[in-house]
This record gives structure tokens, C-alpha cells and sequence, in this order.
């Protein structure tokens, strides 16, 4: 506590060098509360969009798909166990039936997904409504697409595509599909080089009555771990690689704040290091008072240390406003974004957990604990009579 | 009858290296001082005047011999040990004042106070009572640097005064003070010397500080030259 007293005494004392270094602090503190806050703003914006957009509270899984394995979905269909069906038929689960096929806009091939959806489900916020056919003839086919695809394939509302499939019997068919919509989503894998039609329709183009590729689960619903060799893929599971790019980037985030830190705690280092050359006579004073020198380096150290408590300080008094302004109205993210890969809004909302802030606060606190205490070690080496003469080089 | 001893210098001899060799500062000192004695070591520079007092400050310790201070062994006593007794039983006053900048004259006075963790109302009286001991008590809030040398070495007094230390130990008090202020801090000294029974030893060679003295103490290339006490009256 006395040290502490006095720590504050000497930092106010100090004047404009310790407030340039809480400052400095203080910026550090704040860059790194909003890089990971914007981090876990996108992660948790991501994961929430990727579920209601594409993978819902879980799916099941036909034995043969594996979505990283194109070769495997020709053949990855089959009827839906009757457990199952019941979980469709009570608005638990929705069936979806993926075929590879391509497509030929404005005479160009491109390779597609065709997924056939129920243009009644609830569970994934893909506008299937639109779906409904409402037109006598009986060639039409109603397709949406996303507009990442749409601005790929130069495809518009209202513009007829021909897209060409193999049946269940390995046989090549084709026809034409009608764009009744472009949606808009952050979920790239929900979006490009995707068409999606009824799932009848697709069913009937196919010859897979009644067969689905894969079920997503509603919120809820419980699914059977395992039926008919379909097996029950949870979020976690299906999260996977979008908490692994997350991770990455956290990893990327991690190097900068630490640049940053690094570059505030060399301001206290050197401060530190500067301390203790110039207030050797004060060091010799404190001693012949009647300090010990364990305490004169713990008064060094928590001087030092205090630079972070009072950057912590300035950095809520300044950043948090500034961070809830953030939050408020969110970061913009630049076009090109869209392309990465990963869920990404048009703006993300920064998340600013307890468990970010206080982890940063201990990390700011104790990593300049560290930089404070190393030069401080010198002093227990000091001769009190050299130090009182201020005769130590 | 006699006050009792509070420091004992037996055979005390220091050395400290000097490139291959080694430089004795101090020769085989025998010396006692008695409480309540205001005392001084005279001599030239480099005669061991400060190595004497820094050992009796124990702040150093003797290369060989031994010095007791208020019953305890120098030698012998750990880091914490010896930074209890000076908390405790020793004040120190500087040649150079060596007030803590950042503080002002009552937080500067109050330092000695903290390490002993008493009260806030026991220290703000001990401190108030130190200032005006010193005549002080209306400059408590200003800076050091707002003061003159006659000042701040009247704030270094009041600091080694106020936890009313058994010993004073002061480094040539008066090098950096003029004639009018050197006599008013070796009389404020003095005065508390008679008040307060504390043991004071100066190291100087001011002769307005020495004409104060009741025992002079003459070193000379590291060993006593001569002890002279005035005689009372």
C-alpha cells in the first residue's frame, strides 16, 4: 500500500513523461480491446449467419456426403429415414438434395450446386418462399441465387439460365431455370456458384423421389445421434473451419497488439532504466531512511507497474466512448471483403466480452509488471553508500 | 552518572579495492559515543570522516573489527536487520539535503513515518512537531525546490528528528550553507541535542559547526589523531 502511495506521488511528480507513456499505454490498450473485440464481433456475426443461413441447429448427413469431396455427391442421396421424415414433417428439419451441374450464362460454363429446398422451410433464412411456383408452365423452374453469384455469372432477377444435370441414372439432362430473386447474405458458402429450386423440382429433374443429400435441424430439435448410417453433425462440428479461420486471424491480431504493446512497455522500460540512473541519490535516500532495498525495487516495480493501471484508466476514459461509438454503428467492411471466404457483413459489430477485457487488462498489467521489475534488479545489487553519492555507472 | 553507550567501535577498519591493491580508509578506529553526546569527526577529505559514519549508519560495514550501534553488531545484521535500525534509531542528515523531489516539505518529513506504519493522526502530529521543532510548520506545503538551502537542510533535520531517533548521523550538514544558515542548523541541532537527549555525530571541517561540538573527534589518513572533549561551562 505504501508503495503504492508512493508510486502514484513519484508518477504525478514525474509530470509529462509519465503521462506520455500512459498515454502511449493507453493507446495500445485501446487498439487491442478493439482488434479482438472487432474479432469476436465478426466471429460471433459469422457463426450466427452461417447458422441461420446454412447449417441451422445441426444437420444429418446422407452416409456418402462429404462437402470437401465433390466426387462424392452424385451419389450421396438417398430416401430419408422415417425417424427423420418425422422430424421434417413436425417443422423440426428441412430436407435439402445437392446436384452437381453446370451452368451456361451469356454462353459461358461455370460449374454449380443445384439445391433443391422446400420453399416452406422455416429453419434457414434462405428466401425459399419465392420458390412457389405460380406459373402454368410446366418447364418452369424457379431459381434464386445469391448476389456473389449473380455478379459472377452476370445473372439478374427475372434472366433465364440454362443449367444441365445427370440424373439418378448417370443420364445428362437439361433445362432452362428462372432467376425469381437475388438474396443477399454474408455467408459466401451459402452463396457462390450456388442455384436453389424447389426441392420437388429437383427431385423429379433427378429421379430422386423422396431422397435428400443432407437435413438441417431446426433449434431444438432433438436428432437421433445415428439412423439409417445418417449421421448427426452438430454446430461445433460444422463450425469447424470457420472458427479455424477465426482462430488464424486472432493469431494475426495477437502479433499486431503485441507490436503495439511492445512498442508502449519499451516507453516504461526505458523510463525505468532512465529512473534508476538519474535517482540513484533518491534510491541511497530511501535505503538510509530505512527501506530495505527489496522494497525500494518493489517501489520501483509498482511505479513502474502503475504507469499501466493509470493507461487503463485514461484508455476507459477515452476508448470506452470511443469503443461504444463502434459498437454503435458498426465497422464498415471494404467490398473486396466479400470475397474472403468467411461470413462478413457489410459491418461488423464489435463485441467487447468480460472475459477480452479483463484477459487484456491482466495482459497489459503484468507484461509492464515484467518490463518495470527487470531494470529494477540492478538496484538490489547497489551500495547504499555508492548510490547515496549517486556514483553508479 | 554517565548516559550509556550507544555505539562501540572496536579495531574497526575498512578497505576498499583500488584497481590491484587495496585502499584503507579506516585504521583500527577505537571509539565509543555515549547517548546524548554532540559530537563531531574532523578532518581532511579522504581522512574516513563519511566511511565512519556510514558504517555507524550501517550502511556499510567494517572490513575487519567490529561496531556495535544501539546493541547491535553491523557486521552481522541481515539487509532487513540493518534497514530496521536505521528506520528506528538512526537519522541521517546530507551534505547535499537529499529531500525527495516530488514530494512536498510535510511528505518529505512523513517518509521517515510510513515505514514505521503508524497512524495518520500520530504522523501528521510527529511531523507537524518536527516543523515547528525546525520553524518550519508554514512551509509544509511548499516543494523543495521552492526553498532555500538553509530551508531544505532544516526540512533534512526535521526529517531525521521526527521518529526521535536514539543517533543523528550528519554529512558535513553545513558544506553547501552560508555563515547565517550554517549557525541556525547546528543551533537547531544542538537545541534538540539538549531537548530530546539525541546522539548527534557530524563529520565536518566547518569551523562554525565545530565551535558547537562537545567532542571533537580528529581523523587523520583513516585513524584517530585525537579525541578532544570541551569541558563543561
Amino acid at each position: 500500500m505504501l508503495e503504492l502511495k508512493l508510486a502514484f506521488k513519484n508518477l504525478y511528480g514525474s509530470g509529462l513523461r509519465t503521462w506520455l507513456n500512459v498515454t502511449v499505454l493507453s493507446i495500445a490498450f485501446v487498439i487491442i480491446l478493439f482488434y479482438n473485440g472487432m474479432l469476436d464481433g465478426w466471429n460471433m456475426q459469422a457463426q450466427r449467419d452461417t447458422i441461420d443461413w446454412e447449417i441451422g441447429s445441426g444437420q444429418l448427413w446422407h452416409p456418402g456426403y462429404d462437402p470437401y469431396d465433390p466426387y462424392t455427391f452424385a451419389d450421396a442421396h438417398s430416401s430419408i429415414p422415417p425417424e427423420i421424415s418425422t422430424l421434417i414433417e413436425r417443422g423440426d428439419a428441412a430436407s435439402i438434395l445437392l446436384t452437381q451441374a453446370t451452368a451456361y450464362p451469356g454462353g459461358r460454363m461455370l460449374n454449380t450446386l443445384i439445391k433443391g429446398i422446400d420453399p416452406n422451410q422455416k429453419i434457414l433464412k434462405i428466401p425459399s418462399e419465392l420458390l412457389t411456383a405460380d406459373n402454368s408452365d410446366p418447364d418452369y423452374i424457379p431459381a434464386i441465387i445469391g448476389r456473389r453469384f449473380s455478379q459472377s455469372a452476370r445473372l439478374k432477377e427475372g434472366d433465364r439460365v440454362l443449367v444441365r444435370w445427370r440424373d439418378s441414372n448417370g443420364t445428362f439432362d437439361a433445362r432452362e431455370v428462372t432467376i425469381v430473386s437475388v438474396f443477399q447474405t454474408n455467408v459466401p458458402t451459402a452463396d457462390l456458384n450456388q442455384i436453389y429450386i424447389p426441392l420437388e423440382r429437383l427431385r423429379e429433374m433427378t429421379s430422386m423421389y423422396n431422397e435428400a443429400t443432407l437435413v438441417v435441424l431446426s433449434q431444438g430439435a432433438v436428432a437421433p445421434q445415428q439412423y439409417g448410417g445418417w449421421s448427426y453433425r452438430d454446430n461445433d462440428y460444422l463450425l469447424k473451419d470457420l472458427k479455424d479461420i477465426m482462430t488464424a486471424k486472432k493469431g494475426g491480431s495477437t502479433v499486431i497488439s503485441g507490436l503495439l504493446l511492445a512498442i508502449a512497455l519499451l516507453a516504461i522500460f526505458d523510463t525505468q532504466v532512465l529512473s534508476i540512473f538519474r535517482r540513484q541519490k533518491e534510491i541511497g535516500t530511501y535505503i538510509a531512511l530505512g527501506m530495505t532495498r527489496k522494497k525500494v525495487v518493489g517501489l520501483f516495480t509498482i511505479e513502474g507497474t502503475t504507469h499501466s493501471l493509470l493507461a487503463i484508466l485514461l484508455g476507459m476514459i477515452w476508448g470506452v466512448p470511443f469503443l461504444l461509438l463502434l459498437q454503435k454503428t458498426g465497422i464498415p467492411m471494404p467490398a473486396s471483403a466479400d470475397q474472403a471466404g468467411i461470413a462478413i457483413a457489410d459491418k461488423i459489430t464489435p463485441y467487447y466480452g468480460a472475459g477480452m477485457i479483463l484477459t487484456s487488462v491482466i495482459l497489459v498489467v503484468l507484461s509492464s509488471l515484467v518490463v518495470s521489475y527487470i531494470p529494477t534488479r540492478r538496484i538490489s545489487r547497489m551500495r547504499p553508500t555508492d548510490a547515496l553519492r549517486g556514483k553508479i555507472v | 552518572m554517565e548516559n550509556p553507550i550507544i555505539v562501540t567501535l572496536e579495531k574497526v577498519t575498512k578497505r576498499f579495492p583500488a584497481g590491484k591493491t587495496q585502499f584503507t580508509a579506516l585504521n583500527k578506529i577505537e571509539l565509543t559515543f555515549r547517548k546524548g553526546e554532540f559530537s563531531g569527526l574532523v578532518g581532511p577529505s579522504g581522512s574516513g570522516k563519511t566511511t565512519l559514519l556510514n558504517i555507524i549508519g550501517s550502511l556499510d560495514c567494517p572490513s575487519e573489527g567490529v561496531a556495535t550501534v544501539l546493541g547491535k553488531n553491523i557486521s552481522s545484521l541481515s539487509h532487513k536487520e540493518s534497514a530496521e535500525l536505521r528506520n528506528y534509531g538512526i537519522g541521517f542528515i546530507f551534505q547535499t539535503y537529499n529531500l525527495l523531489p516530488v514530494y512536498n516539505v510535510y511528505d518529505n518529513v512523513e517518509f521517515a513515518l510510513l515505514l514505521q506504519k503508524l497512524s495518520g493522526s500520530q504522523r501528521k502530529k510527529a511531523v507537524m512537531d518536527a516543523l515547528e521543532w525546525v520553524g518550519l510548520a508554514d512551509r509544509a506545503k511548499s516543494k523543495p525546490s521552492t526553498l532555500s538551502g538553509g530551508e531544505c537542510q532544516r526540512v533534512a533535520i526535521a526529517r531525521a528528528m521526527v521518529k526521535k531517533p536514539a543517533l543523528v548521523l550528519a554529512d558535513e550538514p553545513s558544506a553547501n550553507l552560508d555563515s547565517q544558515n550554517s549557525h541556525m542548523i547546528v543551533q537547531t541541532m544542538k537545541r534538540l541535542n539538549k531537548e530530546l537527549n539525541t546522539t548527534f555525530i557530524f563529520s565536518t571541517h566547518d569551523e562554525k559547526v565545530m565551535q558547537y561540538l562537545d567532542r571533537i573527534i580528529y581523523l587523520k589518513d583513516g585513524m584517530v589523531e585525537r579525541d578532544e572533549r570541551k569541558s563543561e561551562g
